[in-house]
């Protein structure tokens, strides 16, 4: 067993790591006052190549895989959480096309969201919820060689940046199908913006479609076929994805703790020298180990193309839910400077909690988890 | 100016943003880099870039030459990575213990072997010698013109380049003929990050390895037996800390501060 990784993975840490300190980390405080995407941004992570890591080399990506991804989110992540978010979602955007577009599909699309020259996004939830997949109301209704999509989905990623957009909708009672719609689109419009008190900086908003025409040669797969290419794409890039993003987190509250720790002092001592802050650091260690070895295992085993939905399922349900126990443990460390705005711990915190509900609850992780294990173990 | 051939050199050194971790070796009279990353030293990365923003604006085709042990072979596949044509790591036992002189020689036969150059670019100084009599030394090794401390450069129309200096209140413009020897601060550009297709294509590329005998050095003139410079001794200063309270009205504590600054050297 080796745990180490390649030269080459090695050099996309720095490279994201520079990018990130270099080019995101001076815009942190913007994004989170205003809430605005900075598009710049998004454009420089398309010039860098991060859009296009699971796009196949002849689709103009680079093909450098899952663990690759996971490396580069991570550290986005470290930095901001909102960024590594809007990243991993453009990565959901192209998924159904990778995985289940077919070859013209693939080369209509997928070499302009490799360069960040379009941005993706998958829009699966509606307003009756997320995790009921099959309830949704969307529907799409075929005339002649095209189909009318009807519907409103809600709490999606990229809503408002997205240029190319995974669509589920139902074509039978229990049918559903992803399509493909492209920004500008009649009848695909984007609604309200949502305000979210953390991950501000990432776009999250409504989609709605009203009497949208969308060709067939939209549709990815054939009728029927959507369910599987939503929940795959979400169990395989969505939830490592948000993963990954909430493991940056972890990282930056181990860092903060170290640091502040060291530099604090109390009672004539760094308050390192504390028992008590001890045990919140050694707490923190603990969900960060546990958070990245999860995480870049289950996308070791997607390399591999070893089926991995329990993998995946356990590193987004530890890695989110860690995030938020590492932020909180973080302001205890910090103490009233952890709530202060100008200190970094409180935006952890509120970044770190978006993260559990996205790409599929906890509760919906431990039904995914226990699918896996009933069958493995049994 | 037509087809250009700009040489970069670089050197790999402890990552800066570990500095405060970085030990010394009293046996060894070095420093201890085991527990620290290595980086392209800031500056290099600087002269790297002027040498592709060059080549991209003017055409042409930068080499990267580097000196080191064999991990240094991590450094060139950056450079490769930024965009560099060409890496060729100087790797030889031989080679170790170097000082500027016999650094300057090596790099001086590794050019040479190289072929035909316009423009040698090098960082100003490292962050682990700081010395930076590299650049000057290497000129002089080939003969050419030299020009440090460099914060922009430009092509004229006859053929020649004028380079702006930092000095100390200000910049000096020189124009030299090509080739020349140009070392740059870090105020010249911005280095790019690689792109991920630039990463893997750089590993997927040969770095080329030339030992001493392939740049036909003169055993006495390189490695420890070439370098009249030799350690003595290497050791962390003590830093004594110590206040001094000046009181008064703030004119007569600002002349106060003033006198002292200057009867300590500062100023």
């Amino acid at each position: 067993m080796d745990f180490s990784f390649t030269p080459e993975q090695e050099m996309l840490r720095k490279t994201a790591r520079e990018f990130a300190e270099r080019e995101i980390a001076p815009k942190v405080d913007q994004m989170d006052e205003t809430g605005e995407v900075p598009m710049d941004l998004v454009k420089r992570m398309g010039e860098l190549g991060f859009g296009g890591v699971i796009i196949p080399k002849e689709y103009g990506g680079t093909g450098v895989g899952h663990l690759a991804r996971i490396i580069i989110l991570e550290e986005i992540g470290r930095v901001s959480a909102a960024m590594a978010n809007t990243l991993q979602i453009h990565h959901l955007g192209e998924s159904p096309i990778i995985y289940f577009g077919t070859d013209e599909q693939k080369k209509r699309w997928l070499p302009s969201l490799a360069t960040g020259k379009k941005i993706g996004a998958l829009a699966l939830t509606e307003p009756v919820g997320g995790s009921d997949v099959l309830g949704i109301q969307t529907v799409a209704k075929k005339e002649g060689d095209a189909y009318i999509i009807n519907g409103r989905k809600c709490f999606i990623t990229n809503s408002h940046i997205s240029d190319v957009c995974g669509v589920i909708a139902k074509t039978g009672e229990k049918e559903l199908t992803c399509f493909v719609v492209e920004k500008g689109t009649k009848g695909f419009t984007p609604g309200r913006e949502e305000d979210k008190f953390g991950l501000r900086g990432c776009n999250t908003g409504e989609i709605v479609l009203e009497n949208c025409k969308v060709p067939v040669e939209n549709m990815i797969g054939k009728p029927g076929d959507g369910l599987r290419t939503a929940l795959s794409c979400i169990s395989n890039v969505g939830r490592p994805g948000v993963a990954a993003s909430a493991l940056g987190i972890v990282q930056r509250c181990l860092e903060e703790a170290v640091k502040y720790a060291n530099q604090r002092t109390l009672y004539g001592k760094p308050i390192a020298n504390l028992q008590a802050i001890q045990w919140l650091i050694t707490d923190i260690y603990m969900d960060y180990e546990i958070s990245r070895w999860t995480a870049y295992y289950a996308a070791w085993l997607r390399d591999q193309g070893v089926r991995c939905d329990t993998e995946n399922s356990l590193t987004k349900f530890w890695a989110t839910r860690g995030a938020v126990r590492c932020a909180q443990r973080l302001i205890d460390i910090f103490g009233a400077y952890g709530v202060l705005n100008e200190y970094v711990p409180q935006r952890l915190l509120r970044d770190a909690w978006p993260l559990v509900s996205a790409a599929g609850t906890s509760e919906i992780m431990r039904v995914v988890m226990a699918g896996g294990i009933l069958k493995k173990y049994a | 100016m037509n087809f250009l051939n700009v040489i970069a050199c670089i050197k790999q050194v402890p990552d800066p943003q570990y500095l405060s971790k970085i030990t010394i070796d009293p046996a060894r009279k070095t420093i201890r880099r085991e527990d620290v990353p290595a980086v392209i030293n800031p500056l290099d990365k600087h002269a790297l870039e002027e040498g592709l923003k060059i080549r991209d604006e003017h055409g042409g085709r930068v080499t990267v030459v580097s000196m080191g042990p064999p991990q240094a072979e991590l450094a060139c596949r950056e450079a490769l990575a930024m965009g560099a044509d060409e890496a060729i790591l100087l790797c030889d036992r031989a080679f170790a213990g170097a000082d500027t002189l016999s650094t300057s020689y090596s790099l001086s036969l590794a050019i040479k072997r190289v072929g035909v150059f316009n423009m040698i670019l090098c960082g100003n100084e490292t962050v682990d010698g700081n010395t930076g009599q590299v650049p000057p030394q290497l000129a002089d090794f080939l003969n050419i013109p030299h020009v440090t401390r460099a914060r922009r450069i430009e092509f004229t129309n006859e053929g020649k380049v004028r380079v702006e200096r930092s000095i100390e209140y200000g910049y000096m413009v020189v124009e030299v003929t090509l080739p020349a020897v140009i070392a740059v601060t870090r105020e010249i550009n911005v280095p790019r990050i690689p792109t991920v297709s630039g990463i893997m294509e750089a590993h997927q590329r040969e770095v080329k390895v030339w030992t001493a005998k392939d740049i036909e050095a003169e055993e006495e003139r390189i490695g420890l037996a070439g370098s009249p410079t030799q350690v003595a001794d290497i050791f962390s200063p003590e830093i004594g800390r110590k206040g001094e309270m000046l009181r008064g009205e703030p004119e007569e504590v600002v002349k106060l501060l003033i006198r002292r600054l200057h009867e300590l050297g500062v100023i």
